[in-house]
């Protein structure tokens, strides 16, 4: 391991370097974009230069779609015939990410890689082409409780960095991007983790959820507050629910693509089934599905919790649901209390 | 890609028997080894996938029995003999036959809940699964609405057939009225000795394993189906999930015992 110290000019000289061999992808800002008029949208994207990575702002939509788009091409078909949709870039990608979100990507192989036994090809193939260059975070953002969740150190990553009012600090962990470090200053440079978040959740340690905890009121007060637009699912870094469809082209029904699209447990029709039934008609009981599932049983099936506690859902939610908050209600009512 | 588990095989249609208006049962060549119980993803380019069970096989067939109720299932009622599916499966557990061989086999099916347990039934007749004794109670909406009408003398060869339908109707001299009260009526001289198998619609599964536990049958010895809306067979597009279950991979064939504790 080494670590190096750069001038913020010097850095952008070797960020340049970077991306002539590698797809450069971080959070990066789209004024006026946001959500609201007069705020700026911050999602990942590809960096074109050094001034492009957003480090003031969390960004409100998740790196997840470097590995699973929102909507990725299976198959082509002519005819009967099934070709695999190519990949569209064969470049090795850096990302640009805080310890949280790595974590998040150990849970997506989780379920991509390891659930059932199957490897998903489909998100392989990125996975594999992905170095995790790690943005140290001097504080924490808003809404975020990843302190509670564990997920605050992380281990796995090419690259860490600091990056301080006038220097950018490197250690670099996996010797292929140690040549393109080298002119830096040497350093004894090591990345230090957030300890407290100003939100804290008490997280449930239980094997067995009681029936009554699912049948509970205090799930009540989402069927009304929640309105189903999926955006807690989507902003996740961990929700990797999807569906497939088939489409052909309007000029020849010879021809088509099979895909899949992101999908999530608050959107209506994820349940549908032939006959008319459905599960969890009320927004209380997605609420509890999702939280259970982020919070208790993924860990029984993986050994460690789902949320990794970035505090996107709560970031995005237009009816200022807090999961955070949710998360504790559980806790409570766990222990008897008032759940209110 | 070395290995696409998405990507289907084609298997060519060897038969079509219609079994009402809207349901009919495929017969498809394909050499693959399955159980009773296993569904496959079966799909047409350009129109979509969907699960379905196996309703009958052998060492080189498969035969699929779909109701028509969307895109797909519609497009499938339109195929001919010698047109292909698309496949890719066996998917989840089947049921479980070292459990059920030798034993006191008990079915209650439900409507189109009688394909996933017709390949126990065949199993019996043809000797693969030698039971001790068969009883099946199929329960089907109307006359108009029966699955495999043209087997059922063939299965009393073997054990003891009640067919259903919900309503007393014309031209109909059987037995009528809901499983649930035929499974009331039904004598056990050992009911911790019977295998009980439950397949039907949720509501009827519901109230029929009720009826079953009434009987006196351990938890243990109930097994039942699950139906969820799927989009992979493979665990990872998450629609089929129950707490901590994947209906597609730990299911979906569950014990009673463990699927009482799956809360939607
Ligand atoms: C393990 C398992 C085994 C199964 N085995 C069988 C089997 O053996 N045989 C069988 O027939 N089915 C079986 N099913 C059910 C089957 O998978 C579904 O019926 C299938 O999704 C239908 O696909 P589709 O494309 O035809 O319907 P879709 O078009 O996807 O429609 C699905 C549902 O939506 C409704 N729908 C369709 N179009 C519309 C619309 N425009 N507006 C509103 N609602 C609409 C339909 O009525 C239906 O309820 C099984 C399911 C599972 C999980
Ligand atoms: S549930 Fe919310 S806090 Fe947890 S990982 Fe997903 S978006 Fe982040
Ligand atoms: S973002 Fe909020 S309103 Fe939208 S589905 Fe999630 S909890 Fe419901
Ligand atoms: S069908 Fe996709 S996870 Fe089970």
């Amino acid at each position: 391991m080494y670590s190096f110290s750069f001038s913020l000019e010097e850095f952008s000289r070797v960020f340049d370097a970077l991306g002539e061999r590698y797809a450069l992808s971080g959070p990066r800002r789209f004024p006026g974009k946001g959500r609201f008029s007069g705020t700026d949208l911050v999602k990942y994207a590809p960096l074109a230069s050094f001034d492009e990575l957003e480090l003031d702002e969390k960004s409100g939509m998740s790196p997840k779609s470097l590995v699973f788009p929102p909507d990725e091409t299976t198959f082509y078909f002519n005819g009967d015939e099934f070709t695999e949709a190519p990949l569209e870039d064969e470049r090795e990608t850096v990302v640009f990410l805080r310890p949280c979100d790595i974590n998040g990507f150990r849970r997506l192989d989780a379920i991509f890689l390891e659930n059932g036994g199957t490897k998903d090809p489909y998100y392989m193939r990125r996975r594999e082409k992905l170095h995790f260059f790690m943005i140290e975070c001097a504080t924490s953002f808003e809404n975020c409780f990843c302190v509670s969740m564990g997920s605050n150190v992380a281990g796995e990553y090419a690259v860490a960095l600091r990056f301080d009012q006038d220097s950018v600090l490197v250690q670099v962990k996996d010797e292929r991007f140690a040549g393109l470090f080298a002119s830096g200053a040497p350093s004894a440079f090591t990345p230090e983790f957030v300890r407290e978040n100003a939100r804290n959740v008490e997280v449930p340690d239980i094997d067995e959820m009681p029936p009554e905890l699912f049948l509970h009121p205090l799930w009540d007060e989402y069927d009304a507050r929640c309105i189903a637009c999926g955006r807690c699912n989507t902003s996740c870094v961990t929700c990797t629910c999807f569906s497939t469809r088939d489409i052909f082209y309007a000029d020849s029904r010879r021809s088509g693509e099979r895909r899949r699209v992101w999908d999530g447990c608050h959107l209506d029709g994820f349940t549908d089934m032939a006959g008319g039934y459905s599960f969890r008609k009320k927004k209380g009981e997605r609420m509890r599905f999702k939280t259970f599932h982020k919070i208790y049983d993924f860990k029984k099936r993986f050994g460690y919790n789902m949320c990794v506690g970035c505090g996107r859902c709560d970031d995005v939610c237009p009816e200022y649901i807090s999961f955070a908050e949710c998360i504790n209600k559980v806790a409570a009512a766990l222990k008897g209390g008032d759940a209110k | 890609m070395k290995e696409n588990p998405y990507r289907p095989f084609p298997a060519t249609i060897t038969g079509i028997k219609a079994e009402t208006d809207c349901e009919f049962t495929l017969t498809v060549a394909a050499s693959v080894a399955m159980m009773p119980g296993q569904f496959f993803q079966v799909s047409l380019p350009k129109i979509g996938e969907a699960p379905i069970s196996i309703s009958g096989f052998g060492p080189d067939w498969i035969q699929f029995t779909v109701r028509a109720v969307g895109r797909l299932t519609n497009a499938l009622q339109e195929l001919r003999t010698g047109e292909n599916l698309f496949i890719r499966g066996p998917y989840g557990t089947g049921f479980p036959l070292d459990t059920f061989r030798g034993s006191n086999l008990a079915i209650v099916a439900g409507g189109s809940g009688t394909a996933p347990v017709r390949p126990l039934i065949r199993g019996a007749l043809d000797g693969t699964l030698p039971v001790r004794s068969l009883r099946v109670i199929a329960g089907f909406k109307s006359k108009e609405s029966l699955l495999f009408a043209d087997e059922f003398d063939e299965w009393r060869k073997k054990g003891e057939v009640l067919v259903t339908i919900d309503k007393p109707q014309e031209g109909w001299d059987g037995p009528s009225g809901l499983v649930t009260e035929h499974i009331r009526a039904m004598k056990l001289d050992d009911p911790a000795d019977v295998q009980f198998v439950v397949v039907g619609p949720p509501v009827m599964m519901k109230f029929a394993v009720a009826e079953v536990r009434l009987l006196g049958v351990p938890e243990d010895n109930i097994w039942v189906s699950f139906e969820r809306l799927m989009s992979c067979g493979l665990g990872k597009c998450g629609h089929c999930k129950i707490d901590s279950a994947y209906i597609c991979l730990d299911g979906p064939v569950f014990r009673f015992s463990r699927a009482a504790g799956l809360i939607d």
